[in-house]
């Protein structure tokens, strides 16, 4: 066979500017009877494409509730949320094709197996054949890490590994650019969260994905961030660099990153991987 | 034939998402030349799930596909592409039947995602399906299921009666905030239904009875006919069904759950038994309702039937009220009572039983739940067969 010719791809820059996902005065209020619980005030946050951004917070701060906001799971009391110049509830007709998420307990469809549960949302467009599903699901299965003789498994019969590990594929079969993490470390073990990190970035470098997390694991904040945004105060007080964001004067950013655990992460920053260049797909 | 080569890869914009629908529908076009010899087939458009989503297009692209089959002459330019994502890729690869072509133009990102596909795309094995000696060791172990099952019945039986024997041991400490709990979500909100129900079946069973009875002139006789049966049987069977399709899939589904979500391995580590928190309250609450539903549905029956009397053969109810104790002596009450504290226990017992065998996974908590009340129902029909043969000289006058 001949040296198939390869050509560079355009080393496009920020796009045609447009930001993956702009938030703009969001209020989100929480009703109960007798009692109203504000978790965001005229919150503004823009993510780009190719970043990778993590949400940071104390607990309660609404950054779950802002990941389902994003993905037109809950409508915010007021403001507005747009992904890709769209609202998120014209996303939900479009479907898998453009948001992917990775809930935070994997929420794989229990009475499929693994392969099933990864194949979903391409069978769901009732299109292409079979035998392409299955071996396009065979690929994001041994993408993230699995191997073949798991797609036959229950999601029961899995590890809390496997199943982050599965939910990834899952959220990963249609090529969506845009990537939802809930936690995506929480529950593994050192070694399995670090090989974690190391699939996320290799994904987002080879499939110029913009992935926006929330963590609460240091190590993975700043492994893989090229942003961060803190959500205090009912509204994002700063985004920024890791760096950036350790510099900022504020209570809560001394107390979360200062304390003795972000010390010793902050002590292994190293350079975050640069925002990629979205090559072309 | 020839064209001059294109120097740069395409420069038409790569953004996903938003460029999905400019981009067109994924094509092939044959003729063109990327400058080599040989005929080429110029790949273009969107080679996306998104682009794959429409069933004409992709009829189309398959025709196309199939009007060129791989072989050593042809060349495949991916250049002008404006959108390639891994489901392209796979499409591409298994048309290519697993192997790279002998010419092919495409830029790095382009080859990075069909490297990823090549490296990764394995014969998939099919999912081992049942051998004939796993049926026949499936069959085998059906015997083994049913010794199994009756097994852990008797046990849970068992273990409900030491439990009581602890609550009366020591009242103080009983689960007495969960059974007063129970019973009113199993009791108290099964009254309205079982009335309109109840009275529903007694307005029927009166109509059709007066019919025959008028033939005969033994219209009085409709007292005896409607409180026998009514005390007797329906209402306790038709409480013991309607209670079982409640409260019984009620008990699995709410127990299961709690079994999916491990709050029951949570209550174990705490050392709080299952048993006595979770059976017992509620065999103990249904056992005290049901009786009482029972009654509850027999009156509003007899209410039902007496005001059909009255419309159909002019009976008065106060003729119907001091008919009725002559007629059903109160011994067919204390059987009907007795009768319905059995039934409640087993609905109970059968509804824990299978909330606590469901699996962590949806399907098994339907079936559980399905299998519950069927069971129940069944059950009750049996005991209740049983109850009319043992007690066959009781109550008649």
């Amino acid at each position: 066979m001949t040296e198939p010719i390869v050509t560079h791809g355009p080393a496009g820059g920020e796009g045609d500017g447009a930001n993956a996902v702009e938030i703009r005065k969001l209020w989100t209020v929480f009703k109960s009877p007798g009692r109203e619980q504000v978790v965001h005030r005229d919150l503004d946050l823009t993510i780009r494409r190719g970043e990778v951004l993590s949400l940071v917070g104390g607990s309660g701060t609404g950054k779950t509730v802002l990941l389902r906001q994003i993905l037109g799971l809950e409508k915010p009391t007021r403001g507005e949320v747009s992904v890709f110049g769209e609202a998120p509830a014209a996303l939900s007709a479009a479907g898998a094709a453009k948001v992917g998420m990775l809930f935070q307990r994997g929420a794989l469809f229990s009475a499929f197996n693994v392969l099933d549960n990864i194949a979903f949302a391409l069978r769901e467009l009732k299109v292409l054949p079979d035998a392409l599903i299955r071996d396009a699901a065979m690929v994001r299965l041994q993408m993230v890490g699995l191997k073949p003789e798991h797609a036959w498994k229950m999601p029961s019969a899995l590890s809390g590994g496997m199943i982050k590990r599965v939910a990834l594929a899952r959220a990963l079969i249609m090529d969506a650019p845009l990537l939802l993490l809930d936690e995506p470390t929480a529950g593994l073990d050192p070694e399995g969260a670090d090989e974690f990190c190391d699939l996320l970035r290799g994904l987002h470098r080879e499939l110029g994905l913009t992935v926006v997390m929330v963590t609460h694991d240091l190590d993975t904040l700043f492994d893989l961030s090229t942003r961060i945004a803190v959500l205090a105060d009912q509204k994002v007080i700063v985004t920024g660099t890791a760096e950036e964001v350790i510099a900022y004067p504020h209570p809560f950013i001394q107390q979360y990153f200062q304390g003795g655990r972000g010390q010793r992460a902050a002590q292994a920053l190293h350079a975050p991987p640069a925002a990629p260049a979205p090559t072309g797909r | 034939m020839s064209s001059s080569v294109p120097a740069q890869a395409s420069p038409t914009p790569r953004l996903p998402g938003a460029a999905a629908q400019r981009a067109g529908a994924p094509r092939l076009d044959a003729g063109a030349a990327a400058g080599e010899a040989g005929t080429w087939v110029r790949v273009g458009g969107g080679w996306t799930a998104l682009g794959f989503s429409s069933a004409r297009d992709w009829r189309a692209l398959s025709e196309m596909l199939a009007a060129h089959p791989p072989s050593d002459a042809l060349g495949w330019d991916l250049r002008e592409m404006a959108q390639f994502d891994h489901i392209g890729a796979q499409v591409l690869w298994n048309h290519w039947q697993h192997r790279w072509p002998a010419h092919v133009a495409l830029d790095t990102s382009q080859q990075a995602v069909l490297d990823q596909v090549a490296q990764f795309s394995v014969p998939v094995a099919p999912a081992p399906g049942p051998t004939l000696l796993d049926h026949l060791r499936h069959f085998a172990g059906q015997g083994q299921h049913l010794v199994d099952t009756s097994r852990r019945f008797t046990q849970l039986i068992g273990q409900f009666v030491l439990d009581v024997g602890r609550l009366l041991a020591a009242p103080h400490r009983g689960p007495w905030r969960d059974l007063s709990g129970a019973l009113y979500n199993t009791g108290a909100t099964a009254m309205p239904i079982t009335a309109l129900v109840g009275l529903l079946i007694g307005v029927v069973l009166a109509y059709l009875t007066s019919q025959q009875l008028r033939q005969y002139g033994a219209e009085s006789f409709i007292v005896n006919i409607l409180g026998l049966s009514l005390v007797r049987e329906l209402g306790p069977v038709l409480a013991a069904v309607l209670v079982a399709g409640r409260s019984g899939s009620a008990i699995t589904a709410q127990i299961g759950v709690m079994r999916v979500t491990e709050e029951l391995d949570a209550m174990r580590v705490m050392g709080i038994p299952h048993g006595f928190r979770l059976v017992m309250p509620r065999v103990l609450a249904l056992a005290v309702a049901m009786p009482l539903i029972s009654i509850w549905t027999s009156a509003a029956a007899l209410v039902g039937g007496m005001m059909a009397a009255q419309l159909a053969l002019d009976i008065s109810p106060s003729y119907f009220l001091q008919a009725l104790p002559r007629a059903v002596p109160i011994s067919n009450v204390i059987l009907a009572l007795s009768k319905s504290a059995v039934f409640g226990i087993l609905i109970a017992l059968i509804a824990c039983y299978h909330g606590m065998r469901v699996l962590p996974n949806t399907e098994s908590l339907g079936q559980r739940t399905t299998s519950s009340v069927v069971i129940s129902i069944t059950v009750v029909i049996l005991v209740d067969a049983l109850f009319a043969v043992l007690f066959k000289g009781v109550g008649f006058r």
